[in-house]
């Protein structure tokens, strides 16, 4: 019944068309005339939006570095070459991942920053390409020492020493002395206040692991672990993270590279930074061109670029103060000395390897992660 | 449009993929075409590197004669169209990225070379190929001999088998598959592993099984957001409240906000450095703490997130009971406490249990608020993600947990369908019952009261902080001074000759506004087009077809995009890392909703329209042009607006399938909140849901509404 209703109205309404002024036809064809100009208008922003900046050739970065530096980092190569870059930011343990799940179709070709052992590992799994560096001859021993270790598959683009960092204006207010070693981190006056990120998608976490490993041996590591695992409230996923987590307050102790810490603390943020009086370890930041990379011309491009005094310098604008590698890079004053810290001789080769990651971080995740708080 | 027509349309373009498309996918552009990686497939037979694809050309010289001389026999071109597709397909399996993948054809092809996938003529030759079957069964006869209809079933079929039902099986394969291998054994051990049904939680410190804290979390979630939809709703409706324009303002908000954004708010207010939490440290001397990263935060943002929806349906419902029961009722002396438990809740009942089942499905795929506040407190979604995303990449780990949540929410959909039935709820009939509804008895007013106007004020604070935590210095620690900064460093343009986009969101924002302007007209044009199929005509595998379309309405979103890089990673069909399976995701996870709105919208227009057209000899094709779609407007601009809206709040499926070439949006403002910048996430959210307000609100404009004239033309005394 109401079917039919609808149908001679609908009739109705067809019969007094041409009675208001605009007839059904003219009226559609207004419409149809709407129509195509937004379908037009969509169309051609759609066409003129990748054709925005075809130029030199493109590049794609996995960059494993804080993404405030790796912003102006990728800016600045754009400005210099021309070629369009698209980076993504992942931490070094899950771009290990990415390169590994796509070795087979790759879609990266640089892996620029993270730690050193990731890279390494990559290297021994043949998922990185061989590129000796006409600038090679430019960078510190340690860099070059890096590069020989992983058979020219990576090279050492800066450094920086593992350590931890905490609140002061928090600790004074809850009246708690101040933490100076690895030791004071297990006390229970810090029960649920200390953060740091998961070793298996953070380089930085997987640093500290190998350091502790090497600095009590496997088994005391292990307990300390487990004891410290009662007084972390987060692991997070990125390295530098708990650095700014400390910095606003959301935890009282964050552990990170020193160089981290104090990128918020230039900031203005009340951090106190801390090398822990056992000793400590470092890291080795790390580049490598993904093999089988699709754009490898620009791929070598960018590697040399990124070992030029100049490109290494824009870290230090971009508020991070690791060490850098290329002797002729200006050193920030604010960046942590080595002199001033007790460093542990980390052995990369062993602790990078793929067999010993594999068994540190299955350890790790059975016997401190599964744990009980 | 005739069968023969639709054949020699699909023998041409046939042609034209042979001669001129580059058969294979692009790495650098057009080149030297014809020669090189963009070389047609005519070019690849005559030059013998592709030598195994002669029967291809040659089915379409067998069956080029008689459809030009208009005598082909329907058989013989749907069997050369369904050769041509599945010969395409198995030799793409066989041959990969690495040469032969199949050993034993070893001695038939001998030693092929690596094999990249197919471009954009292997696709044009696959769509003549559908096109040639759906002509062969329409000259058969079927189909009532139209080509049109023909070509839109065959077609959607396809479709949908490939991007709906393939994912699906590889997913359910890739869970038993363990090194390589097929290991019944290896899928047996990881459905029931301890990491997802332990129960260690009741026993000590432990956490969970991952499948508890994801059923604890939809059931609290459907209760809590149920209840206070209903609350919401009976206020409205029944309480006698002004302010009605406040009740709507509730209910737009879910649809325009991103998922996670909420999320954020709350980490803004009760975070261990929040707005609350230190104001509470600072008068009340209340410790600070974490207690909003874990079961209570992810539960907090799931209702707000989730109670306006609850309270649309169950006001909708409301209002829908005729108010002469209750009269009735209450003429014999029932007091209004006894009429609202007797009469009114017995007719609530059926909606309430939709609500709930929504809150508990909406819950269970929510893929945002479990990332950013679930802290240790793991769901499914979350797991899988980490299992495919995070450290260790475990495929088969993902896809097993993956069939665990799908086995969740199907068991869901169907406890709905047993329970309810086909019946609707939610439909607003506008047939009013005369008769004014009798007020809420007041003890429950009161109750309503105390659980809306407090809610309100919260949603009202929470979305405050989303539009003004953009613009200030640090909404985290309290410094409330205006600064452009984070939208600065977000959407920096420089001017060098043209603009130039700095900014570290622009290239997230144009991929997704592309990606989301692509495929909203793709999703209404191909959901309208299968809802007038399922409406009006009527053909074998109906149900099937149907019952495709809307699968994917039931699939969580952490499912799909797991299925989607599984399936398509590799030859002959490589999507990942394009814009291409970012558009394809879309518009097959968004199609029901399409199809849903048309099929409602084609009730409401009678058949006899169809009948009367067809009556005058226009075919299926003009009938559906000239008076189908002019009438279905209002269905178009809900299509439109909902696949736009979805397209740039979805995160839970694309999450997995972005690249460093094509990022979201969404994804992107996860990174942020991961990071600690919050701020710059807040800044991108508000730019979203601006965006998102002008697009929506421009479709309107320029779909316009339909004149059906109902409204306007009087109607005339006797007729």
């Amino acid at each position: 019944m109401a079917g039919r209703h609808e149908d001679l109205t609908l009739r109705q309404a067809k019969d007094r068309a041409p009675q208001r002024g605009l007839s059904d036809r003219e009226s559609s064809r207004h419409m149809f005339h709407r129509r195509t100009i937004a379908a037009a208008l969509l169309a051609g922003a759609a066409a003129l939006m990748p054709g925005l900046a075809k130029a030199q050739g493109t590049l794609t970065v996995y960059c494993s570095v804080q993404e405030e530096w790796c912003r102006p980092m990728m800016a600045a190569f754009e400005r210099a070459t021309g070629i369009r870059v698209a980076m993504t930011r992942k931490s070094s343990g899950e771009t290990l991942t990415q390169i590994r799940a796509e070795a087979s179709n790759p879609r990266g070709d640089v892996w620029w920053g993270g730690t050193g052992d990731p890279h390494i590992q990559a290297a021994e799994e043949n998922l990185t390409e061989e590129y000796r560096s006409p600038r090679l001859a430019e960078l510190h021993p340690w860099a070059v020492r890096q590069a020989e270790q992983a058979r020219f598959r990576t090279v050492g683009i800066y450094a920086g020493a593992l350590g931890y960092s905490f609140n002061q204006r928090e600790l004074e207010r809850r009246r708690i002395a101040a933490p100076r070693c690895w030791a004071d981190l297990v006390k229970p006056e810090f029960r649920g206040e200390v953060q740091v990120a998961d070793p298996n998608t953070s380089g930085t976490a997987y640093t500290m692991l190998a350091t502790l490993v090497q600095l009590m041996g496997e088994e005391p590591a292990f307990t300390y672990l487990r004891a410290l695992h009662r007084n972390v409230n987060q692991y997070t996923r990125s390295g530098a993270a708990p650095a700014r987590a400390v910095a606003t307050g959301e935890t009282l102790v964050g552990i990170t590279f020193l160089h981290d810490a104090v990128t918020q603390k230039v900031n203005g943020a009340p951090v106190t930074i801390v090398a822990p009086c056992e000793g400590t370890g470092y890291e080795i930041g790390s580049m490598s061109i993904i093999r089988g990379a699709r754009n490898m011309e620009n791929a070598r491009r960018f590697y040399d670029w990124a070992l030029s005094a100049e490109a290494q310098a824009i870290g230090a604008q971009a508020n991070s103060f690791q060490l850098p590698s290329n002797r002729a890079a200006p050193i920030p004053p604010q960046a942590p000395r080595f002199e001033d810290v007790r460093l542990i001789d980390y052995d990369f080769a062993r602790w990078g390897s793929a067999a010993e990651r594999t068994r540190l971080l299955q350890r790790w995740e059975r016997e401190v992660r599964a744990a009980a708080r | 449009m005739g069968a023969l027509t639709l054949g020699r349309i699909a023998l041409a373009a046939a042609l034209f993929g042979l001669l001129v498309p580059p058969w294979h996918g692009l790495e650098h552009g057009l080149g030297d075409w014809p020669r090189g990686e963009a070389a047609p497939l005519a070019a690849l037979l005559l030059d013998g590197s592709r030598w195994w694809l002669w029967p291809v050309a040659g089915l379409l010289l067998l069956v080029a004669p008689p459809l030009i001389a208009g005598r082909a026999a329907g058989r013989l071109v749907a069997g050369a169209g369904l050769a041509i597709a599945a010969y395409i397909f198995l030799q793409g399996q066989a041959i990969g990225l690495r040469g032969l993948a199949w050993p034993a054809l070893a001695p038939l092809f001998g030693e092929p070379g690596p094999q990249p996938a197919l471009g954009w003529g292997g696709a044009v030759l696959l769509a003549a190929a559908v096109a040639l079957i759906a002509a062969g069964a329409a000259m058969r006869g079927r189909f009532g001999g139209d080509g049109f209809v023909a070509l839109l079933v065959i077609g959607s079929a396809a479709l949908l088998l490939l991007f709906v039902f393939l994912p699906l099986a590889t997913i359910l394969s890739a869970a038993a598959v363990e090194d390589g291998r097929l290991a019944p054994g290896a899928l047996a051990a990881r459905l029931a592993a301890p990491e997802a049904w332990s129960l260690a939680c009741l026993a000590s410190h432990q956490g969970c099984g991952v499948v508890w804290n994801t059923l604890l979390l939809a059931v609290l979630t459907a209760v809590l957001s149920t209840l206070i939809g209903l609350a919401f709703a009976l206020l409205a409706a029944r309480g006698g409240v002004r302010g009605q324009p406040a009740f709507r303002a509730i209910t737009l908000l879910p649809l325009i906000t991103p998922p996670f954004v909420v999320s954020l708010a709350l980490i803004v207010l009760f975070g261990r450095t929040g707005l609350v939490t230190t104001a509470l440290w600072e008068w009340f001397d209340i410790p600070r703490s974490r207690w909003l990263y874990g079961l209570p935060g992810v539960l907090l943002a799931q209702v707000l997130s989730q109670a306006p929806i609850a309270f649309v349906l169950l006001d909708g419902a409301v209002r829908a009971i005729g108010p002469s029961l209750e009269e009735a009722a209450s003429t014999m002396g029932a007091r209004r406490f006894t009429v609202f438990r007797t009469v009114t809740w017995p007719l609530l009942r059926p909606a309430i249990a939709a609500c709930l089942l929504l809150g508990f499905v909406e819950s269970l795929a929510d893929f945002g608020n479990p990332l950013v506040l679930g802290g240790d407190f793991d769901v499914l979604s979350t797991r899988i993600f980490f299992a495919i995303a995070g450290a260790r990449h475990e495929p088969g780990r993902a896809a097993a947990l993956a069939l665990l949540l799908l086995a969740l929410t199907l068991g869901a959909f169907a406890l709905q369908t047993l329970w309810l039935g086909r019946r609707r709820y939610t439909t607003v009939t506008g047939k009013g019952d005369s008769g004014v509804p009798a007020p809420l008895p007041r003890g429950l007013r009161l109750a309503c009261g105390a659980v809306v106007w407090p809610w309100m004020a919260f949603t009202a604070t929470v979305y405050g902080i989303i539009l003004v935590g953009g613009f200030v210095h640090d909404i985290g620690r309290g410094d409330m001074s205006f600064t452009w900064r984070h939208i600065i460093t977000g959407f920096e343009v420089e001017w060098e000759g043209g603009p130039v986009f700095r900014g570290a969101a622009w290239d997230s924002l144009f991929t997704t506004i592309e990606v989301a302007a692509i495929s909203a007209p793709l999703t209404a044009g191909l959901g309208i087009l299968l809802a007038w199929l399922l409406a009006r005509q009527s053909f074998p595998g109906r149900a099937a077809l149907e019952f495709m379309a809307m699968l994917s309405f039931a699939i969580p979103g952490t499912v799909v995009g797991v299925s989607y890089i599984m399936a398509f990673n590799e030859p002959p069909i490589e999507l990942t890392g394009t814009a291409t399976i970012l558009i394809i995701c879309f518009v097959f996870r968004n199609l029901p909703v399409g199809v849903r709105g048309g099929i409602a919208a084609l009730a409401q227009i009678d058949r006899s329209l169809d009948e009367a057209s067809a009556t005058m000899g226009a075919g299926a094709l003009r009938t559906l042009r000239h008076v189908i779609l002019p009438l279905l407007r209002p269905a178009i601009v809900a299509a439109l607006a909902y696949a736009f809206v979805h397209a740039m709040t979805a995160v839970s499926a694309v999450i997995f399938l972005v690249s460093a070439r094509h990022n979201l949006a969404t994804v992107y403002i996860v990174g942020r909140v991961e990071a600690g910048e919050m701020a710059l996430a807040i800044a991108y959210s508000t730019v979203l849901i601006v965006v998102m307000l002008a697009v929506v609100l421009g479709i309107e404009r320029v779909v316009g509404r339909a004149q059906i004239g109902r409204r306007a033309a009087p109607i005339r005394a006797g007729t």
